[in-house]
């Protein structure tokens, strides 16, 4: 993402204007946006002229209209956000209070205008402009019968592709259909990795697996690109890199991201910080439990005794339309950040996320035991 | 009976031709419609389509007991007043007897003093066959107390007395009517809480007559026609070989079944000379159920191997299981299947220890097959020649193990330990005649051992339920899933319903271990040809069941789960894998509900935080897709779990309740 401008003043009241590169960055502008702000973009309408004569006709014409949003629409998998709102600025096409849904489109600039601009949506601004944060890795996480091939990126992990194929057990007398059924998964594996993979961007491939299912997959692979004379595998036979996850499923990514071998590589991304955060909350849990906590009441309650060392937030919760709420989240983030603590925003689209989304969002490791809270009642249980 | 020979000559390759090659091409039109097995299939059944409501009544009762029948009905015939006093009555004694004594009895037994409930608790605690459990339901009333038990939660765990010593992987649920009819009592099989699916309407009065004797009817049938099947032959029994990686298992096995004259001179013969080309002669008789090229390549067993052999009394089924840590999944199905287990332990000098310790699978193994229902255990201590049949070192690993598997909860007379060799073959099926052994040994083989394991008892007369392993092309055209049957029976030509999908299928035929058989009963492992579904409809992990007694199907339920070791505690919003029969389904922990006493299922806290070691709790649990499944006091077989983190068992769990 590109900044183009911004102007926000000490109130925090202002503008932006983004120039949106790559499909991350529309994840970014999701996250960004609000119901309530204000988004100035071109678009495509139709309009609807009636002649002197009384006949009709409609157009489309390209105009640029700014709508005052009220609801923020996100395909996680083709990155298109889409937002629907009313018109606040006429012109000759559209009136005003006329409805309108905007899609934001890749390197088309839109400006966005937030009666507030929070620390956190701030920050957002910055990280999303920041060329460095990028690598790309592809995983490959499979199990007999089972594959997941994904994209990572610095702020999402995208399933590209789940391969779900029965394969006959091994029997007396006919090992043939076992055999038979692997080496069709495995196909299948290598045409999506072949189709969903660009190898010009891609840093790595991870391939994961328990057992021997990655070292048969990665033989076979190379064996058919060497019959097959596939120069794009062949060129790129050492981003290949074979990785021990206990199962095929998805969250299993998340053991593939600990392994030291891929820390090595992929130590700038996200994803693997968010690993390693959130397996020391774990670790802390387990062996001193009265240091670690979540849940908003008890991390509040840990924040007022300024105890939290690092917070783990989930950016899901600045997404949600309540604004009250959200300004409760931010506070907590803001004060944890002046008492010197450390915050976490984890990205809902990668495995870490997802599994902080299901623990309530947040969660705190404190620098000092505070057994008094484990006693009470968590009550934001539902 | 000239339609069914035009079934029987249909020309199946014909039919489906070209039907494998297309991958994901749908081919159900041509598969369904073929005129003559629609004629078939209408003669036979009265058609799917035209199925009166009737015809779920005369089978709804299927199972249930003559006199549960009878109480109910006399329940039936009071009026409301009655009814309520009869409750408020039952009540009363639940409290000061506890739940152990049926409720049928107590209908009676109420009745028969109208309805004080002082003479019928006279009566019960006077009358001799409720005198212990009563007892020790009392004693354990003292000691411990369960507030609002009987309402708080629909689940009440009951310790029995002579559980109390061991910690209890098992758990006891007494019943409370959710929506059913039946209750039974907790000492008896759980056998007929599910006979009313909840589709069907309530049945009126007037069909209860008809009800009864119909059922009568049938349960005899089966129970008659099993006698008839199975009644000379020898006792089926079904085995898993667990233990470490390289201990022997397979080489144990194969060893066994060469001795038994199973496999033929001239194949052993090649395999002697095939590894000894690639140098791993030590292998040879692994081979006998490694069959793959990949597992004969690496030497490990990876998927269960399973071969057949025969005793003075019975016939068992071998489930040869793999040790090493990646393939537990592999495992559990394979023990799922099991009745009883034999664990092979190394007698190595550090091959044992390394077994045994924390993170080897010795530990996993046995602990998952305990709670995967498996009581009985045989322990064979192998490559015992390493170590020159030394008595101390068989002693010593005999102690650590009768002490860990104490805990795991096995009884310690079910537990049999047998000094062996895999690789020389002593003291598989003849006396040993090591003269080092035979200075202190002078136990059993290991075939006897394996002779004098008891047959379960078979739930043949509950509704059928088959749980698939495998999915794979027949001999024919056709497809068969192959896998354990439950509960119940079945024959062919009956028609089944193909769970969590909901579509229906009929059976066109049965194989017992390769052998076509006309019908089977619970605890066979059977293949079964399905007619009436595709292929890709199926899959492993999918249960097959009695269409009017179809099993629960259920995306979030709770659970009560034990926690072994973990090094991460388990909070709320934690991604698990979860083990339910052969089917792997990652799940996530949604609520940690009450964290429990781990042997008396008292509440210790309410909304834990965080499960850690060694503790047990009531959980809510979703799965990202639909299971069959049901609910533990209904059916054992399928009411387990195992839930598995990053290749470490973490937890087992009984399903108490579903949710949706």
């Amino acid at each position: 993402m590109k900044l183009v401008y911004k102007n926000v003043d000490r109130d925090g009241e202002g503008t932006v204007g983004l120039n949106p590169e790559e499909p991350e960055d529309m994840w970014h502008a999701y996250n960004l946006i609000s119901v309530g702000d204000s988004v100035r973009s071109t678009t495509i309408r139709k309009v609807q002229s009636e002649s002197a004569t009384g006949s009709s006709s409609s157009t489309r014409v390209r105009t640029t209209l700014t709508i005052c949003v009220e609801n923020i629409d996100f395909d996680t998998q083709a990155c298109v956000l889409r937002l629907k709102g009313r018109n606040v600025e006429e012109n000759q096409y559209v009136k005003m209070g006329a409805y309108h849904t905007l899609d934001l489109e890749l390197n088309r600039k839109f400006s966005l205008k937030k009666p507030e601009w929070d620390s956190i949506a701030l920050e957002r601004v910055d990280t999303a402009c920041d060329p460095t944060q990028n690598a790309d890795v592809a995983a490959v996480i499979m199990q007999e019968g089972l594959a997941h091939v994904c994209l990572i990126t610095s702020s999402m992990t995208l399933i590209r592709a789940k391969i779900d194929v029965t394969i006959p057990r091994k029997r007396k007398g006919f090992v043939q259909q076992h055999e038979k059924g692997l080496t069709k998964f495995y196909d299948n594996v290598m045409q999506a990795i072949l189709r969903h993979v660009n190898f010009d961007i891609v840093k790595c491939v991870l391939i994961a697996s328990p057992g021997f299912v990655r070292d048969q997959f990665y033989e076979y692979m190379f064996q058919m690109a060497i019959k097959t004379d596939n120069k794009v595998l062949l060129d790129n036979k050492s981003k290949f890199m074979l990785i021990h996850s206990s199962s095929g499923f998805k969250h299993s990514l998340k053991e593939v991201l600990q392994d030291p071998a891929v820390v090595n590589k992929i130590s700038d991304t996200k994803a693997a910080g968010e690993v390693k955060v959130l397996e020391s909350f774990y670790t802390m849990l387990q062996c001193e439990p009265a240091k670690a906590f979540y849940g908003k009441k008890h991390c509040e309650k840990a924040n007022e005794a300024q105890a939290i060392e690092t917070l783990l937030i989930s950016d899901n919760l600045f997404r949600c339309s309540n604004v009250s709420l959200r300004k409760e989240y931010v506070k907590l983030v803001d004060s944890v950040r002046e008492a010197g603590g450390e915050v976490k925003i984890f990205s809902s689209m990668h495995i870490s996320g997802e599994q902080l989304d299901q623990l309530t969002g947040v969660a705190a490791i404190l620098r000092f035991p505070m057994p008094e809270l484990e006693d009470e009642e968590d009550e934001d249980e539902n | 009976m000239s339609r069914h020979r035009n079934v029987r000559s249909m020309n199946y390759s014909d039919e489906y031709d070209g039907y494998d090659d297309v991958y994901g091409h749908s081919v159900e039109d041509e598969y369904c419609v073929s005129p003559s097995e629609a004629a078939f299939m209408y003669d036979r059944e009265g058609s799917k389509n035209k199925q009166k409501i009737g015809a779920f009544f005369q089978t709804v009762t299927d199972i249930a007991e003559e006199n549960e029948a009878d109480s109910e009905m006399r329940e039936a015939n009071l009026s409301d007043i009655d009814k309520a006093r009869l409750e408020s009555c039952i009540d009363q004694i639940k409290q000061i007897v506890g739940g152990s004594v049926p409720r049928q009895d107590l209908v009676n037994i109420v009745l028969l003093y109208n309805f004080n409930a002082e003479k019928a608790v006279n009566f019960i605690l006077g009358c001799p066959q409720y005198k212990d459990v009563t007892a020790s339901e009392r004693k354990e009333k003292a000691s411990t107390i369960i507030p609002k038990e009987l309402d708080s939660s629909n689940i009440k765990v009951v310790t029995p007395g002579a559980k109390t010593t061991n910690v209890t992987k098992g758990f006891d649920l007494a019943h409370k009517e959710v929506n059913r009819l039946n209750v039974t009592p907790r000492s008896q099989s759980p056998a007929s809480g599910r006979v009313t699916p909840i589709n069907v309407p309530p049945t009126s009065d007037q069909n209860d007559e008809v009800k009864i004797f119909k059922t009568k009817d049938n349960k005899l049938d089966v129970a008659e026609h099993y006698k008839k099947e199975r009644g000379g032959a020898r006792e089926h029994l079904y085995m898993v070989v667990i233990g470490h990686v390289d201990a022997g298992k397979s080489t144990l096995m194969g060893h066994l079944l060469c001795a038994l004259g199973q496999v033929n001179q001239k194949t052993m013969h090649k395999y002697e000379q095939e590894s000894k080309k690639l140098g791993k002669q030590s292998f040879m008789y692994a081979w006998v159920l490694d069959e793959t090229g990949e597992e004969r390549n690496r030497g490990i067993t990876m998927d269960v191997g399973r071969s057949q052999f025969e005793t003075k009394t019975k016939l068992v089924t071998l489930l040869d299981a793999p040790g090493h840590k990646d393939f537990i999944p592999n495992m559990i199905s394979g023990a799922g299947q099991a009745d009883v287990a034999l664990l092979v332990v190394d007698a190595t000098r550090g091959e044992f220890e390394t077994g045994f310790d924390y993170g080897g699978q010795t530990r996993e193994h046995a602990l998952l097959v305990r709670s995967l229902g498996v009581s009985q255990l045989a322990v064979a201590i192998n490559k015992l020649d390493t170590v020159s049949w030394s008595q101390e070192r068989f002693n010593d690993i005999t102690q650590k193990l009768k002490v860990f598997l104490k805990q795991a909860g096995f009884k310690e007379n079910d537990v049999t330990f047998v000094p062996c060799s895999g690789l020389t073959g002593q003291n598989l099926v003849d006396k040993p005649t090591e003269i080092e052994l035979l200075q202190w040994y002078t136990g059993p083989c290991l075939l006897d051992v394996v002779d004098n394991f008891r047959s379960p008892e078979r739930p043949i007369s509950k509704p059928f339920r088959l749980s698939i392993s495998d999915v794979f092309k027949g001999t024919g055209s056709s497809f068969c899933v192959s896998g354990r049957l439950e509960t119940g029976n079945l024959c062919v030509g009956d028609r089944v319903l193909v769970c969590p999908s909901r579509e229906s299928a009929t059976v066109k035929g049965l194989a017992i271990e390769e052998v076509p058989h006309q019908s089977a009963f619970a605890g066979d492992q059977v293949s079964v040809t399905l007619s009436g579904i595709e292929m890709q409809n199926v899959s492993v992990g999918y249960i097959l069941c009695d269409p009017q007694n179809p099993v629960q199907i259920a995306s979030k339920f709770q659970a009560r789960i034990v926690v072994f070791n973990v090094s991460v505690p388990i909070t709320k919003g934690y991604s698990v894998v979860i083990h339910h029969q052969s089917l792997v389904e990652p799940a996530v922990i949604t609520k940690l509900i009450n964290q429990l006493h781990k042997s008396t299922g008292e509440i210790l806290k309410k909304h834990p935080r965080c499960l850690s070691n060694n503790s047990s709790a009531m959980v809510e649990i979703q799965v990202s897709r639909p299971i069959a499944l049901e609910l533990y006091s209904e059916c054992k077989e399928l009411g387990r779990i195992m839930i598995r983190v990053g290749g470490v068992t973490i937890a087992a769990g009984l399903i108490t309740k579903v949710i949706s």
